[in-house]
Order: structure tokens, then sequence, then C-alpha cells
């Protein structure tokens, strides 16, 4: 059973250094356009809602709190408190994906989605910033991808954890949906500054 | 060879072959044996449709004139030759095959750490497959297996995003091989098998699956921005409207070049197996062997800028990366000489594997030279995507790879089907695909130093004779590969019984069955001596 | 199975470091102190993920082969950034107009 729980961690911890790196690709399109633009960037974050990314920044932190103590209900054998935790963080992620379906209802209001129907209001950097608003739905629609996959499996342990499943002899899912979860929380963590925060100064 | 040829019906123990033969429990096993022969099955499958893309070009290339296929057919003919045998040969080729079947063994497991996500992997894989041959039977791809845009984006009118899911999708079955090999080598070593223990096949498997892990991410996130680039033009590659392609030379490279060691390391952990057992002799620089491959995988992660040489990279940032092209050769250079030391004074006999491991060191040695001669920023301003390139990879991924996964088909097909193959076929069959291998492609060294540009489907009349050459080995080359085809699988229902050990090897998976039961042991091995205990009594001169 | 069980002190403190830390970027975001804008914003994201992965991740009880492989993540980051941003930045340091 140990050898079990180790093998599933550390292959957890694999997987998610293979999303580090997907991510890292896209972190890398960022900088260097970030690098190539900075006018057009600055441009740009003129339609970042940032206190919109804070509250979600906030509501992904209180989910990996409620994560964290799931696991450690886990650990304890306190069944109710795990389906509780559990059942939390999924309320959680659902708060973040519904602020983020908002703010990009928002954009699509706004013609900033890029493609055909892209229009911005800055004639001298419409092009640029089209690379750039395609980098924000990128980062953050490929995150939003991940926390829907992440409530899936959250729902799964919600389940399964119903049916009395997990104790402290055996909790290996949980354990491992916590540090994929968390995984995606600091993912936001990064993204949250680099998209909403630098250039916030200039609309204050 | 035993003399002894056993009745085919007579008492056969069971094995993971005929413990159950209905289709299901071949279509959904969980045995990492099973699912290595349907690896074996299917990827050789893809190596023979990327050989029929290769006969293609070589037979436009017999005269000057593009004169059998147009230039947008050329295009798709070197493309699918070129995605089939990257993607979908070489990347999965060994590790997916040998790797599945041996590692378990090798460290006294029953099976690898998971093994229905090992199923899984070889299902991506499939469907990865059957989405880029579908993109082929829709008309195909004409990008270059490189995708480079703004071509593949915004030009190219062929089925560049249906090819680019089924990379993509084959992608994430690299992945998971790579993340079972590593939990497995980590988690399930039998009592005693101590990473110094480890035969040395083992340190390149893991060598491999780090580089699985670490890269094949980035191409995946590239080829999904590039898709999305050619549907929505939304100009992250286009540079008419503010995109930068280089960026995704970049990130595309970021991956393919270690690629090739993901390619290569594999081949190379093959090839310590072969040479350490027909010396019969320990292999000399063990842990120098070992930690090689490691570095092989570290440092293969900081040259990819060697392909952008020409491409506008700055000068600085290339003379970098041209500086660590030529350090990340040490390691692989340390590898040949070890394999060399292990042969010296040692008993060195000459069966089929052992051919087939003298070609590769020969052959890789040449390989990777040419590719010292590239990494060398002014003259690969010369040689830059001409035939010299093309001779220079060939070297490595067929004259290395293929012919160590040949060797090690051979060395091991006792043990995975418990029959010997005919040892007089295969050596002639070793042979032929030596000599045909060098007759097609050095011939392209040469004329890519004479300055014939690869990708074109016609080309300059005083290249000819090379070319007709090259043609020509090419169909001496898929001569030999064809023979192993026909006699192994002749061997499996007339070539006589294999013992456990045929080749007075040592390691793990010698003193299981030929073939092993579904579990491999029937106990949990204890480990108690060194890697690689052959006796000293085997040493001449 | 023993494992280390962290205390519900613990994670709450983390929690609360996480939402303080959230809101000192926020508001210092909202001032311009020039190119120490990026430099505070990545570093309090820096700090906040390591007490994700130290503690909420129990990586400080893992085994070291997780903690390297923690690592090797961050490290192949890094070399992917910094070699492509080496390329782009020292590309205007070229003298143009003279040959090879």
């Amino acid at each position: 059973m140990e050898q079990q729980f180790s093998s599933a961690t550390l292959g957890m911890w694999a997987f998610l250094l293979t999303e580090i790196m997907f991510f890292g690709g896209m972190f890398g399109a960022y900088t260097i356009y970030r690098y190539m633009y900075p006018a057009a960037f600055e441009s740009t974050t003129h339609y970042m809602n940032v206190t919109l990314g804070a509250v979600n920044t906030m509501v992904l932190i209180c989910s990996s709190l409620t994560m964290a103590l799931a696991v450690r209900s886990a650990q304890v054998d306190n069944q109710k408190l795990l389906r509780l935790m559990l059942v939390l963080t999924l309320i959680f992620g659902f708060v973040f994906l519904g602020i983020k379906g908002y703010e990009y209802h928002e954009k699509f209001v706004e013609h900033l989605i890029p493609g055909p129907n892209f229009e911005y209001n800055n004639r001298a950097f419409a092009h640029e910033a089209q690379i750039l608003f395609f980098l924000y739905f990128a980062m953050t629609g490929f995150h939003a991808i991940h926390m829907i996959v992440g409530a899936g499996l959250m729902t799964n342990l919600i389940v399964q954890s119903a049916r009395g499943r997990y104790s402290s002899a055996y909790y290996a899912p949980v354990e491992i949906v916590g540090l994929y979860w968390h995984f995606v929380d600091i993912v936001w963590i990064f993204l949250f500054p680099l998209l909403y925060l630098i250039g916030a100064h200039l609309h204050t | 060879m035993s003399t002894a040829i056993e009745s085919p019906r007579s008492e056969e123990r069971v094995n993971y072959l005929n413990v159950k033969d209905s289709w299901q429990s071949w279509l959904f096993t969980t045995d990492h044996k099973r699912i290595a022969i349907l690896y074996l099955i299917s990827i050789t499958a893809f190596f023979f449709l990327g050989g029929l893309f290769a006969m293609l070009i070589r037979l436009e290339l017999l005269t000057p004139q593009g004169d059998l296929v147009s230039s947008d057919t050329y295009n798709k003919l070197f493309t699918m030759h070129g995605i089939i045998m990257v993607f979908f040969f070489l990347v999965p080729s060994i590790p997916a095959t040998l790797g599945n079947f041996l590692i378990p063994l090798m460290i006294g497991a029953k099976d690898l750490a998971f093994p229905k996500i090992n199923l899984l992997s070889w299902y991506l894989y499939m469907i990865g497959g059957m989405v880029a041959v579908g993109a082929i039977l829709m008309g195909g791809v004409d990008t270059g297996w490189t995708f480079y845009p703004p071509f593949s984006s915004n030009y190219s009118h062929t089925y560049v995003t249906t090819a680019a899911i089924g990379v993509f999708i084959s992608g994430f079955s690299s992945i998971l091989t790579g993340l079972n090999f590593i939990v497995t080598i980590h988690k399930m070593r039998a009592p005693g098998m101590t990473w110094n223990r480890l035969p040395l096949f083992v340190w390149s498997h893991y060598a491999t699956s780090l580089i699985q892990l670490l890269g094949t991410p980035v191409v995946a996130i590239t080829i999904a921005l590039l898709g999305m680039e050619r549907i929505f033009h939304v100009g992250i590659f286009d540079p008419a409207i503010g995109g930068d392609p280089i960026l995704f030379q970049h990130m595309f490279w970021f991956y393919s070049h270690p690629a090739v060691y993901i390619m290569i390391l594999p081949g190379m952990g093959v090839v310590s197996e072969i040479v350490a057992c027909f010396s019969h002799k320990r292999p000399f620089g063990y842990s120098f062997i070992a930690g090689s491959s490691i570095a092989i995988a570290v440092l293969g992660f900081l040259v990819w800028g060697h392909h952008l040489f020409v491409t506008g990279q700055s000068m600085y940032a290339s003379l970098i990366f041209s500086l660590l092209s030529m350090v990340v050769a040490v390691p692989s250079s340390i590898k040949v000489f070890n394999w060399s030391a292990t042969m010296y004074k040692g008993a060195v006999t000459f069966q089929t594997p052992m051919l087939y491991a003298f070609g590769f060191i020969g052959l890789f040695t040449i390989g990777g030279l040419t590719g010292i001669m590239v990494a060398s920023l002014a003259i690969d301003v010369h040689l830059t995507d001409t035939y010299f390139i093309v001779g220079h990879f060939h070297y490595v991924m067929v004259g290395g790879m293929v012919l160590a996964y040949l060797g090690g088909i051979h060395f091991w097909w006792p043990k995975i089907t418990g029959r010997m193959y005919p040892e007089g076929w295969a050596k002639f069959a070793s042979l032929v695909v030596f000599v045909g291998f060098n007759l097609t492609f050095f011939p392209q060294l040469v004329l890519g130093y004479l300055g014939m540009p690869r990708r074109y489907h016609a080309y300059s009349p005083e290249f000819q004779v090379l070319n007709v050459m090259s043609t020509a080995g090419a169909s001496v080359l898929g001569a030999g590969f064809l023979m192993p085809m026909i006699y192994l699988v002749y061997s499996l229902f007339r070539g006589p019984k294999a013992p456990a050990n045929p080749w007075d090897a040592r390691g793990l998976e010698w003193k299981a069955a030929s073939p092993p039961p579904t579990f491999n042991f029937d106990s949990a091995p204890v480990v108690t001596e060194e890697a690689y205990a052959y006796s000293e009594e085997a040493h001449v001169g | 199975m023993k494992h280390q069980v962290t205390p519900v002190r613990t994670y709450v403190l983390v929690w609360l470091a996480l939402m303080i830390l959230t809101s000192v970027t926020w508001q210092v975001a909202l001032l311009d102190l020039g190119s120490l804008n990026i430099v505070v914003a990545v570093t309090i994201a820096v700090i906040k993920m390591t007490l994700v992965i130290s503690i909420f991740m129990h990586a400080r009880h893992a085994e070291s082969v997780t903690k390297l492989y923690v690592f090797a993540g961050f490290l192949w980051l890094v070399i992917l950034l910094s070699f492509f941003l080496m390329d782009y930045l020292s590309r205007g340091w070229q003298v143009v107009g003279k040959p090879y």
C-alpha cells in the first residue's frame, strides 16, 4: 500500500512537471511578445479587470485551503469533514469558472476575442494587441480547461468519499487530486500578476 | 542455436503469450509484455509506411528533372516520411517495445508502476497515428515535418491541422510512457537492485523518460498554438500582423532537438547490453556510461538554437548554442570509448546482435562527427538545408538508432517469443543493411557538401550519379529491412525453441523463462551480485 | 500508513499569508514603481508558490526524489525562458552592415 501511495504521488509530481513545461511554453511566448511590444502591451492592460482577477486569486487560494484540509481529513479519518471540504473546494472552483466566464463575456462584447471579430481602438497597436489578447485567452483558457478537469476529478472524489472509499489507510486519490488542484492554483498565482497587475498602475 | 527442434504441439509451459488468446485479452491487456507486442506490430507498420514514402522520394531523385511527381506532391512525400518516421516510429520505437517488455524484467518487478496507463499510452499512440494516417489519406501535408509558419499557418492548402492533432495526441502517449518508466524505476526495483546495479539499458531509458517528460509538453503547446493560428489567424506566428515565426522555431526545436536524444539514448542502452554480453565482460566504465546518459539528457536541452543558425537568431545566442552543441558530443563519445574498452581483451563473438552493435558504433560515430561539423556556425551556413544535413541525421537515426533497434530485437527475440531466429539469414541481412545503408547515405553527405539542397524534387544534373547511387543503396537497404520481417515471422512458427538464456548473458531478464510467464518471476528475485557479473575466466589474451 | 499530518493551524496560517500577499501585490501594482513593479509582482508570486508547494502540497515532508523533480521543473522553465530571451535580447547588439 505504501509503495502504491508513493508511486502514485511520484507519478502525479512527474505529471505536474509536464504541466509546468506545457504552461511554460506559453509563458515563454508571452515573455517574448511583452519584450517585443511594450507599448502595445501597456495599452491592453486597460481592458484587464484587476478587481475580478484579484477576487479570483483569492477564491483559488481558499479552494487550496479547503483541498489541503480535505486531504488532512482523510488522513485523520474524519469522513464528514472530508466530504465537506471536497464540496467546498468544488464550489470555489465553480465560482472561479463563473467569474472567468463573466470576464470572457465582457471581452466578447468589447470585440477583444482574437480572430475575425477582433476590433481594437488603438489602431497603431491593433495587430500586436491581438497577439497579446490571444496569449491571454490561450493561457487563461488552458488554465480554465485544467480547472474543469479538476472539477471533474473533485466530483469523482466526492462521489467516492460518499461511498466511504477513503480513510487513513487509503487516501492516495485524494492526495494526488490535491496535488493537481494546488498546481492549477499555482499557475493562476503567476497568471494574475503577469496578465493583470503589470500595467495596472497606469489606470488608477 | 539449439539442435533439438521441439514439436510445437508438445506440452508448452504457460507464458504471457499463450495464457489467453482472445482478441479482448490482447486489446484490453495490462501486461507490459503484451503491450510491447502491440507496439511492436504497430510501430513496424508505421515504419514500412514511412519507408514507402522514402522509396517514392528516392525514385523521384533518380533523375535531375522533377518527372515522377509534381513539386507539391514531392513536398508531401518528404513531409509525411518525416512525420511518420519521427513521431510514429523513432520516438516510440525502442522504449515502447523493448523498454516496455524488458524494464520490469530487468529490475525484478512483475509489471510497470501503472499498467493501465501503459495500455492508455498505446491507445493514444494508435489514435494519434490513425489521425495522421487520416491526414495522409485525405491528401497529405506539405509543410515539412517541422511545420514552419507562416507557410503552415497561412499558405499551405493541405491537412496541416489534422496532422498536427495526430502528433499532439501521440505526444501524450510519449509523456505517459516516460512517466511510467520513471516511477517504475524509482519504486519497483527488487530488493538488492540498487541504482549501481541497474542495467545500462534501464539507465538509458530513465534518461530518455526525463527528456520525454520535460520536452514533449513544449511541442504540444507549440502545435496547439500553431493550430489556433491556422484556424483563427490571430497573428502569433504571422509576420504580416506582428507575429514572429522564429518564436515558433524556438518553441518547436526546444522539444525536437531533445527528441533526437529520446530516439538515440535507448539505442545506446541496447548497445551497452549487447557489447557486454558478446564481449563476455562487464561494461568498462559503468558509472560513466550511466552518467553520460543523464548528461546527454540534460545538455540536450541546451542546444536547440543550432537549428536556427541561419534564421536571424542573434549571433551571440548562436555562438553559445554552437559551443553547447559541441559539448553535448562529449558524453556520447564517452560511451563510444567505453564500449570499445569493453571489447578490448574481451572474448568477443560475432552473433547478429553484435554485428548490429558494431554497425551502430561505427555509423553513429560518423553521424556524430558530421553533427560536430554542422555545430560549427561557419560550416553550418554552407551546409544547412543541404543533403549534408539529411545524411547527418540519417547516419545517427538509421545507422545508429535503427541498427540498435534491430540488434535489440534479435538479442531479445528468444526472450520475447521463446524462439530462436535463423542466425545465418540474420547475419546476412545485417550485412545487407550495412552495405545498403552506407550506399544510400554516404553519397548524400557528399551531395550536400557539393551544394545540393534538400527538399527539392529537381536538381542540377551534375548531382545525378551520386543520387543514383543513393537510390540503389536505398533498394538494398529496403531489402535488408524486409529480410528480418520474413525470417523473424517464420521463426515464430518454425524456429527452434529457445532456452531461458541462449546467449549466456547476465541480467534478471535472462533468469525468467523464454517467454516469461505473465507475472515474470515465480517469486520476487533478490539481487545479491553486481550488474554484469561476467566471470573473469572469459577474458582472452 | 503513517504520514506526516500537518496541523489545521498551519494550513490556516499559510492561507492567511497567501491572502495577505495577494492584497499586497494588488495594492503595490497600483503604484508606479517603474521596472520595480514586475520584480515585486514576480517575487511575491514566487513566495506564494513556495508556500503552496512546501505546505499545501506537502513538499517539505516529501522524499528527496520529489524535491529533485520540483527543482528540475523550475530549472527547466528557467532554461526555456532564459535561452529564449538570450536570443531576443542580444539581437540588437550586432553591428549592422558588417559581413560575417
